[in-house]
């Protein structure tokens, strides 16, 4: 308790300087090893997480919830140090390990646990045992008021509805003052505009609070709207972190790109090199029958010379396609092709075309309309060269 | 026709159905909480010589706790030194075989229902920061509370219709270890059908009763307690 609330002092934001990125940063290099039905996961990373949104972004079975767990404190990590500022809350080395209800670790987890025998305001109120009851009464009024909810206060969590859950779970985590908050796909299950009011809130939060928080998601638009930084977790090791910019704009790991989103990923071989030009051939090698039946494209230049193997990603949406053979244009590489398959998902329709590869290409309805495009129809597709990202070849 | 019913008898059953399904609920708690929560290997020997009063003939568990509250074994010798008489044909006796006897219908009630509840949480409740110990009853026994309710009643009854442990601890002591069924097999034994069955039917009706009055209560609680999560 002691160590708690001396930490509390130094993390206090009255005390930290007036700068928005300063305050404790959750530094966390550690390893764990299952060995369950006779296959092996080790989750192994090291990152610093400094005060605001760092996005924890992965296919499921990464290890987010694991890495969520070993920093709470509810899996033990066999190796490696996390500490939140000076405060060490775990190190193998010096046999630390603080226990959960002591590391001022804020967790919301994706089905929230909200206490379904207590009311909205008692689950507030839990985490506000050592106050005395009017001043549990008044912070939990505080943050009810700051959540929007004050006034289901007396229902239970099953009278409420999801949205509603969500901001009663983050209020009860919040109003504990963690110096940490870890939220694992909080609001997976809620609709865009409700996500984004409740992000806001959580925002104002954090202003004020200025402390890191993980948030696990998968979805790559929650990555754009609330990361301030990055973190791609894949197979229980960080493939790429920086800003959402940085790790989407220059994909290293195959995995990042299918995460991020390219429809269209082929293995390709480096033709020719035109470093005067910035650019390289590349001749697909997936889905060809032989050489002289592949397809060749420009693309950006990159490390490696002829010869080398790499991957080509190109996403749905950054492709152009003509009913007739276009002139004049900038882009490098126009390819013939034949649309195999037309379907509407939502407001945009992704078409296949059969062009020696068979590629996505993403259209809104009016485009279709316009073209008046069908299958069986000839086109050509239009890709710019940096529409053209490489990967390196996993192996 | 004589007054059939030995009311002594029914007292003293029921006193100690209370008392050992009072204890049973007091000492089950902990073993119940260890075999639901516990991650040791052998764990399943406990829960083997916790569920061993199910298979076990009556009249052998009651030997052996005859035997263990007996002069001759350690246990025994130092509750004589210790209070001056044995154990064995008192009422405390019945209680201690009784409670052994009882045990799975408390413990396994109580372990089910504590390994139901959502570990996410007691997780949660941790990193707001409660002990284990308030964990446990803050969250863990009021989600819990059906299968306390059922252990507890599955312990008073069964206690209360006991016999071969009874008899083989107890003995046939008149307000003392004289219960409702040793009443029946001595009246079945005297040939006194009609008693006996006077009797039974009482034993037959309570032990109906109180099973209702309680899956009764047990059936709201289980709608006002847990919710199902959406």
């Amino acid at each position: 308790m002691d160590e708690a609330q001396s930490a509390a002092v130094a993390l206090s934001p009255s005390l930290a300087p007036n700068d928005k990125t300063s305050g404790p940063l959750l530094d966390a290099r550690f390893r764990k090893r299952y060995a369950a039905q006779a296959q092996e996961f080790i989750l192994e990373v090291a990152f610093q997480a400094t005060p605001g949104f760092t996005i924890l972004f992965g296919p499921s079975g990464a290890g987010k919830t694991t890495l969520l767990d070993c920093i709470a404190g509810l899996i033990t990590p066999d190796a490696g140090r996390i500490a939140v500022g000076d405060r060490i809350l775990f190190d193998a080395a010096q046999t630390i390990d603080l226990a959960v209800a002591k590391r001022r670790v804020g967790y919301v987890f994706q089905s929230l646990a909200l206490f379904p025998h207590l009311t909205v305001e008692q689950n507030v109120q839990y985490g506000l045992a050592h106050l005395p009851p009017a001043g549990r009464a008044a912070q939990a009024s505080a943050i009810l008021q700051a959540f929007r909810i004050p006034h289901l206060a007396r229902r239970y969590p099953r009278e409420i509805s999801g949205g509603e859950s969500q901001r009663t779970a983050l209020a009860r985590t919040l109003v504990t003052d963690p110096a940490v908050l870890l939220l694992d796909e909080p609001l997976a299950a809620l609709d865009a505009a409700t996500k984004a009011k409740i992000v806001d809130d959580l925002r104002a939060w954090n202003e004020a609070h200025r402390i890191p928080i993980l948030y696990v998601t998968h979805s790559h638009d929650e990555v754009f709207a609330l990361g301030e930084r990055v973190i791609v977790l894949d197979a229980g090791r960080i493939s790429a972190q920086g800003t959402p910019h940085e790790v989407v704009a220059a994909p290293l790991q195959e995995t990042v790109a299918q995460l991020i989103g390219f429809e269209n990923i082929f293995d390709a071989v480096v033709e020719a090199v035109h470093p005067e030009r910035g650019t390289m051939m590349c001749r697909i090698t997936s889905g060809a029958a032989g050489h002289a039946d592949s397809l060749l494209l420009e693309t950006p230049l990159v490390r490696g010379g002829a010869g080398s193997e790499l991957r080509v990603g190109i996403r749905a949406g950054d492709i152009l396609l003509a009913t007739s053979p276009p002139l004049g244009l900038s882009a490098r590489n126009v390819i013939p092709g034949r649309i195999t398959s037309l379907e509407q998902r939502d407001v945009i329709v992704s078409a296949r075309v059969k062009c020696r590869v068979e590629m996505e290409v993403h259209l809104t309805l009016a485009a279709r309309d316009a073209l008046q495009l069908s299958p069986g129809q000839e086109v050509w597709l239009v890709i710019k060269t940096h529409s053209c990202h490489l990967m390196q070849k996993s192996g | 026709m004589t007054m059939a019913i030995d009311w002594q008898a029914f007292w003293l059953t029921l006193q100690l159905a209370v008392t050992v399904s009072a204890i049973l609920l007091v000492l089950g708690l902990p073993i119940a909480y260890w075999i639901a929560f516990s991650r040791r290997r052998w764990k399943f020997l406990v829960e083997a010589v916790v569920a061993l009063p199910i298979v076990l003939p009556p009249t052998v568990l009651g030997f052996y706790v005859l035997v263990a509250l007996g002069p001759r074994s350690p246990l025994g010798r130092w509750w004589i030194a210790l209070t001056g008489h044995t154990l064995a044909f008192t009422f405390g006796g019945l209680v201690i075989g009784s409670i052994l006897y009882s045990l799975p219908f408390a413990v396994q009630p109580f372990a089910a229902s504590f390994a139901g509840v959502d570990r996410k949480l007691i997780a949660a409740s941790a990193t707001l920061g409660a002990s284990p110990l308030r964990s446990f009853f803050s969250i863990t026994i009021p989600l819990s509370i059906p299968g306390l309710i059922t252990g507890t009643a599955l312990s008073f009854a069964h206690t209360m219709g006991e016999f071969g442990v009874v008899l083989m601890v107890g003995g046939n002591i008149p307000g003392v270890t004289r219960t409702v069924s040793i009443d029946i097999f001595d009246r079945v034994q005297a040939s006194d059908y009609a008693a006996a069955n006077e009797t039974a039917l009482l034993l037959l009706a309570f032990s109906f009763a109180v099973l209702a009055i309680v899956y009764g209560i047990n059936c709201r609680a289980w709608i006002i307690g847990p919710a199902k999560q959406t």
